[in-house]
């Protein structure tokens, strides 16, 4: 059924209908307004479903990871700081290979304090194990967290999923957005079928101290089910076509104006619908370009990569986060698809924008395309102030 | 694929930590031993074994070299030797 509604509500209703058992989050700006909707519906009893208020978000994903390992789907959800207070829980979790869905409400990092968005936050648990899927709308958020439940419950997989939705633009903007029935929620997603949990009657242990002599094989193990995600995702987006009518083909990546184009932007997240916007305006008047959208980044989908760039002359990666001291999170796996390969864009040029919810506007992506020249950049700063900036401290 | 996670109960026997023995490890001469048991009682690892006298002998697969039994055996019938080098005495 279609309806007007903030991000976070969307969010909201989609994981009411995804029935989990406990659900434990603190706040935290912009991931708020979602938890607090799901507090509301445990309360007037349309969830059913124990709200596990906590005093830090270590705590709340400690809560949820137990809760999960006792057989009950979860969520929680969260932002910036509050992912790296619970960050050493999160490897916990897909170290454990435990299934669980976060929303991360992409928020800057501090310091300085920032509430706005950009996508430091989940680009930086990048290495956590985490399932990271992009959402560039609300429908998409919506859809992302109900095949984040089917994938990270799939038992051959068993890995969390954190469903990554740009902040403020996201959580607090408003859509016309389908959120599906209940009947055919239930019949994508069924009920949580641990393949082992703790239970007193079945005794067993999970996270024992594992010494060098079997650490490596657990490592290993999360390394080769990655490709097994990157062949499950395609799998779980038919299904799910056949249930909701909505197609995100192989749910990996976006192609738009790919085909023929000449320059195409590398991008996750909101900010490509601001760059399809402009690939309309210029495909309007003749010029070829287009936008790779990546949904999944963690597995990162090189072959599709691949597939998609090989042919195109010049090919920009614009990221919404930083490496200091190195290559952009999103430019270096661009960079990494084509090293040894036989076909390669001749340029792949990287650009850093909209940090601190700075706004990535028509024009900022013009310019993106503008500078894509056949001189190629490394971490070009958009729409940043000199003014701003000093030499020495207290100049 | 799943890597040694989930563990069912008593499968900690399966774990050799023997493993984490360094440098020196219990020889046993069997020679004077007056099966007094004082070994037996003080391994931290419980894993000394025997029943009459010069029968009593540790269990590599757990045993981590702390000395303990050697310190104790009151006929010093217990030596410390460098792992690999049997027959040698500290």
């Amino acid at each position: 059924m279609k309806e007007f509604l903030e991000g976070s509500r969307a969010v909201a209703e989609i994981i009411k209908l995804c029935k989990p058992g406990v659900i434990s989050a603190y706040p935290i700006t912009p991931q708020t307004h979602i938890v607090e909707e799901l507090a509301q519906m445990v309360a007037d009893g349309e969830l059913n479903a124990q709200f596990v208020n906590v005093e830090s978000e270590h705590s709340a994903a400690s809560v949820v990871l137990g809760a999960v390992a006792t057989g009950v789907r979860v969520f929680t959800a969260t932002s910036s700081q509050g992912l790296f207070y619970m960050g050493e829980v999160l490897y916990n979790i897909s170290g454990l290979r435990l299934p669980l869905v976060m929303t991360c409400a992409n928020r800057a990092v501090s310091s300085p304090i920032n509430i706005w968005n950009d996508q430091q936050d989940s680009v930086s648990l990048r290495d956590s194990g985490w399932i990271q899927l992009y959402a560039e709308n609300i429908q998409e958020a919506v859809d992302l967290h109900l095949v984040g439940y089917r994938l990270s419950e799939d038992k051959s997989i068993m890995l969390p999923v954190m469903v990554c939705m740009d902040g403020f633009i996201l959580t607090h903007g408003m859509e016309t957005v389908d959120i599906p029935q209940q009947e055919e929620v239930d019949k994508f997603l069924p009920g949580y079928q641990p393949l082992y949990k703790l239970d007193p009657a079945q005794p067993l242990t999970m996270g024992l101290l594992a010494d060098p002599d079997y650490y490596l094989e657990t490592r290993f193990a999360i390394q080769e089910t990655f490709k097994d995600v990157l062949k499950m995702i395609p799998k779980i987006n038919e299904e799910f076509k056949n249930h909701f009518g909505r197609d995100y083909k192989d749910g990996l990546v976006e192609e738009y104006f790919t085909r023929d184009a000449e320059k195409v932007i590398v991008a996750m997240g909101s900010v490509c619908g601001t760059i399809k916007e402009v690939v309309d305006a210029q495909r309007a008047k003749g010029k070829k370009v287009g936008l790779l959208k990546i949904i999944s980044y963690r597995p990162f989908p090189y072959t599709r990569v691949y597939d998609v760039l090989k042919d195109v002359p010049r090919v920009a990666v614009l990221d919404k986060a930083v490496s200091p001291g190195a290559y952009a999170p999103l430019a270096i796996e661009v960079k990494a698809t084509f090293f040894g390969k036989k076909k390669s864009p001749k340029v792949v040029s990287s650009f850093v924008a909209g940090l601190g919810g700075r706004d990535i506007t028509l024009e900022s992506v013009k310019e993106i395309f503008g500078k894509l020249t056949q001189k190629e950049v490394s971490s070009e700063f958009i729409d940043l102030k000199p003014e701003l900036l000093k030499e020495e401290y207290g100049q | 694929m799943f890597g040694p996670l989930v563990i069912k109960p008593s499968k900690s026997k399966g774990d050799k930590t023997g493993s984490w023995r360094v440098k020196l490890k219990p020889k046993f001469l069997q020679k004077n031993c007056i099966a007094c048991k004082m070994c037996v009682l003080i391994c931290p690892e419980g894993c000394i074994q025997g029943k009459e006298k010069n029968t009593y002998i540790n269990n590599e697969d757990y045993c981590k070299g702390c000395g303990l039994c050697a310190q104790v055996c009151p006929k010093a019938d217990i030596v410390m030797i460098e792992e690999g080098a049997e027959g040698e005495k500290k």
